[in-house]
């Protein structure tokens, strides 16, 4: 059945509603139970599947399979606590569930309602249980926009997707608001590209429908490059509808027919649960012809990447969707201006576009009321490295690194001092204790020698030793350089080779001074980003831990502390 | 050796595959619309159906399309998803994405190298195991991060190490999950 309106939309919707009101009306009294459990790649790999298995099971013997459904959804956030049970509308959130604790659940809290205090999540400062995921100190800041459905919502089901109000925007944007209107809620909302840039999203729409093309192509990066960052990857598998929801209004935005997703190969999960989305999409006519009974027709297809992280860049990626090598090229031309096949090509981020229903379902104003003047909205963080609660965290922009790491992160483990922190990948910097209290934009990171980035967030303790996760991250950017251009593909290597040196205890301050002066070298002359924020971590280590670099030197056996990098690459190197 | 060599070019250089496997894959660069810029949804095709991109293959690719073998060389050199040399039983993925690496995934990595005797990219002799820096599983959550196969594995520590590796030994080819 193909849904021609708004109207015949809702219908749907109202029906679609049953099977998700235990979770929305906690207050109406119900005998229906939702239990709702992670299948993000973290609690699969955590047995989470069996769980399923063993619930459903056992609900079927006690028969009580009518009145409670089990139902397996996105990431909940906090992997660490992995595999996630929660049940509703009780509010009651188990963490890390064994295969041995289901029974329990069944024959205590479902059978008889009372809730198995064991399962709970304890909340190490206060060393109490805590019941409800709105009490917890992960989630009490937290802002999800991004993410609101993740962990809410079966992904593999679009009628619970619609049951929450989904593709609603979609007709919305198609039966009453003109291809301007669209594009110029989304520049009034301040949305900008969460890919690392921070372009304004409705600006790049607008530059791309002015060009005069018959053909035009909206393009979903959902490459995900950046080591120690899976926000895209965790909104594709728990709530992929809302990418292909957005493409689509998107695409009618900028005039183009055909939307393609490059995904990453490496990420299965993410992939399957696309393809059953967009197989659903086009069963109920939100990707094909004349979507909601309009002439508009949008279909998307998916090309994979091959495991290169310069194919994030976006002209790389209109290269390697043409089948060839993943090679930059000079900008401008912009793809918004001359991309796929020649033709004008919108590149957006997962996570750019997940914001997208919600901004033209609630509007501009109410998107703009969050965050700070120059960045508006949330941001998705993969908090990681250090710390306690490690997981996926969405917050309102303008919230500060310390509110991230030591409320919501829970802080530092095992009694161990903060030291630094990491954001935006092997482009950004570090952030040390002096910087914590700033408020989050994008502006503000780069003011303070670091960078937005995707959101990759990583905690270091007392114990890393700076020098050496310099050294780990060119090491990452030496392999991934595509050798294009020549500072690029000579001035890592030379970086690489100078940070080992250091740290083998051979090098003098000349080669200090000179680590500096090609650095910035390298920065400067590069022709894509990848090798131009590629001496970014040494720059700012340098900045913020010249002592580590200088222990190296005059001291040999100076201790090196935890995170010692031994390198893979033994070519040209003297160890 | 200065004078060139005597080589017959006829003869095979690699390991043959079956008829049906290159047939596979003719079919699907066949149902193809186009193969105007699908080389690397061909190359993922063809790495599916022969497990790794020998010569031979990247050849026939070039020649099912009409392109130099050099230009399918280029492409599948350039991306670390490709490979060019068959693997063993058991891929053992050990993550050196930066969540892990703070946590401690070079000494993982270190463990697996020592206790199995290759470095990474290299096959084992009885041909079980392979070894492969990933970068990034995107599992962080659970740094350091190790896959084998299909299978996660989180949070693994370096005295995990020899009871991974035994659970595939102990089984040879017939683990699953
Ligand atoms: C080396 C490099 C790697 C990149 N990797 C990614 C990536 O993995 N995912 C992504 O969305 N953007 C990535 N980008 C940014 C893209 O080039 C592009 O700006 C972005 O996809 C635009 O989408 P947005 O405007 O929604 O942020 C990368 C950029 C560079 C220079
Ligand atoms: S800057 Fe680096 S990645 Fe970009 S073109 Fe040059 S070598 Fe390639
Ligand atoms: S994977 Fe289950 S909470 Fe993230
Ligand atoms: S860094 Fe290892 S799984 Fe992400």
């Amino acid at each position: 059945m193909r849904v021609k309106s708004l109207a015949e939309l809702n219908k749907i919707k109202q029906s679609a509603i049953s099977a998700v009101r235990p979770r929305l009306h906690r207050d109406a009294p119900t005998e229906e139970k939702n239990i709702l459990v992670c299948g993000g790649t973290g609690c699969l790999a955590n047995n989470s599947d069996k769980i399923i298995q063993i619930l459903t099971a056992l609900l079927k013997t006690r028969g009580m399979a009518g009145q409670v459904k089990v139902v397996r959804t996105g990431c909940f956030g906090f992997c660490e606590q992995g595999p996630i049970v929660k049940i509703e509308p009780d509010n009651v959130f188990y963490v890390r569930v064994g295969l041995k604790d289901v029974k329990e659940i069944v024959e205590e809290h479902i059978m008889k309602g009372k809730r198995v205090d064991r399962l709970l999540y304890e909340d190490p400062r206060i060393k109490e249980k805590v019941h409800t995921q709105e009490e917890m100190t992960f989630y009490k800041k937290q802002l999800r926009v991004a993410l609101r459905n993740c962990g809410l919502i079966n992904p593999e089901d679009i009628y619970e997707y619609i049951a929450l109000g989904g593709y609603e925007a979609l007709g919305k944007a198609l039966t009453q608001m003109s291809r301007d209107e669209v594009i110029e809620t989304i520049k009034k909302s301040g949305l900008r590209g969460r890919g690392g840039g921070g372009f304004p999203t409705g600006l790049k729409w607008e530059i791309t429908k002015q060009q005069e093309d018959e053909v035009k192509f909206i393009i979903c990066n959902a490459d995900e490059g950046d080591p120690g960052a899976f926000m895209d990857r965790s909104i594709l598998e728990g709530d992929p509808h809302s990418v292909i929801e957005a493409m689509a209004i998107g695409a009618y935005a900028i005039g183009a027919d055909k939307g393609i997703v490059y995904i990453r190969a490496e990420y299965p999960l993410a992939i399957s649960r696309l393809t059953t989305a967009m197989e659903q999409a086009r069963e109920l006519g939100f990707l094909g012809k004349e979507i909601f009974g309009t002439s508009f027709n949008f279909d998307i297809r998916l090309k994979y990447g091959a495991g290169a992280f310069v194919c994030g860049e976006e002209t790389a990626l209109i290269n390697s969707c043409e089948g060839k090598r993943g090679e930059p090229n000079y900008k401008p031309p912009y793809p918004a201006e001359e991309g796929y096949w020649g033709h004008p090509t919108c590149v957006n981020n997962v996570e750019t576009f997940a914001n997208i229903p919600v901004i033209i379902s609630r509007g501009a104003d109410w998107f703009a009321a969050m965050g700070t003047e120059k960045s508006k909205g949330t941001k998705v963080f993969a908090l990681a490295g250090k710390i306690n609660n490690v997981g996926l965290v969405e917050v309102p922009m303008g919230i500060t690194l310390r509110e991230i790491i030591f409320d919501i992160g829970g802080g530092i483990p095992n009694g161990k001092k903060f030291k630094a922190v990491q954001t935006g990948g092997p482009s950004g910097g570090v952030i040390t204790e002096k910087d914590l209290d700033t408020p989050i934009d994008y502006d503000n990171l780069l003011e303070i020698g670091s960078m937005m980035g995707s959101g990759g967030m990583i905690v270091m303790d007392e114990d890393d030793n700076m020098v050496n996760i310099a050294k780990f991250y060119l090491e990452f950017t030496m392999d991934e350089a595509c050798g294009r251009c020549v500072p690029g593909r000579i001035g890592t290597k030379r970086l690489f080779e100078m940070l080992h040196k250091i740290t083998s205890g051979q090098a003098t301050m000349a080669d200090l001074d000179a680590l500096k002066q090609l650095a910035y070298m390298v920065k400067d002359s590069s022709l894509c980003g990848l090798c131009q924020t590629a001496p970014n971590p040494i720059i700012s280590t340098m900045k913020h831990f010249w002592p580590e670099y200088l222990a190296f030197v005059k001291d040999v056996d100076h201790p090196r502390g935890e995170g010692r990098y031994v390198p893979k690459n033994k070519i040209g190197l003297k160890s | 050796m200065t004078q060139p060599q005597e080589i017959d070019v006829t003869k095979p250089l690699e390991r043959e595959f079956s008829k049906e496997k290159y047939d596979q894959l003719e079919s699907f660069i066949n149902s193809l619309e186009t193969t105007k810029g699908a080389l690397i949804e061909i190359l993922h095709k063809a790495q599916d159906i022969f497990g790794y991109l020998s010569r031979d293959v990247q050849l026939f690719i070039a020649r099912k399309l009409g392109i130099p073998g050099a230009e399918v060389h280029g492409v599948v050199s350039f991306y670390s998803y490709f490979t060019t040399k068959p693997s063993g039983i058991h891929t053992i993925n050990i993550c050196m994405g930066t969540a892990c690496f703070v946590r401690g995934a070079d000494k993982i990595a270190e463990r697996f190298k020592e206790r199995l005797g290759i470095e990474s990219n290299e096959t084992t002799g009885d041909g079980l195991f392979t070894i492969k820096d990933v970068r990034c599983i995107g599992a962080c959550g659970l740094a350091p991060v190790v896959m084998v196969d299909d299978k996660v594995y989180g949070k693994v520590k370096v005295e995990d190490v020899d009871d991974i590796i035994n659970t595939y030994r102990r089984t040879g080819g017939a683990v699953c999950g």
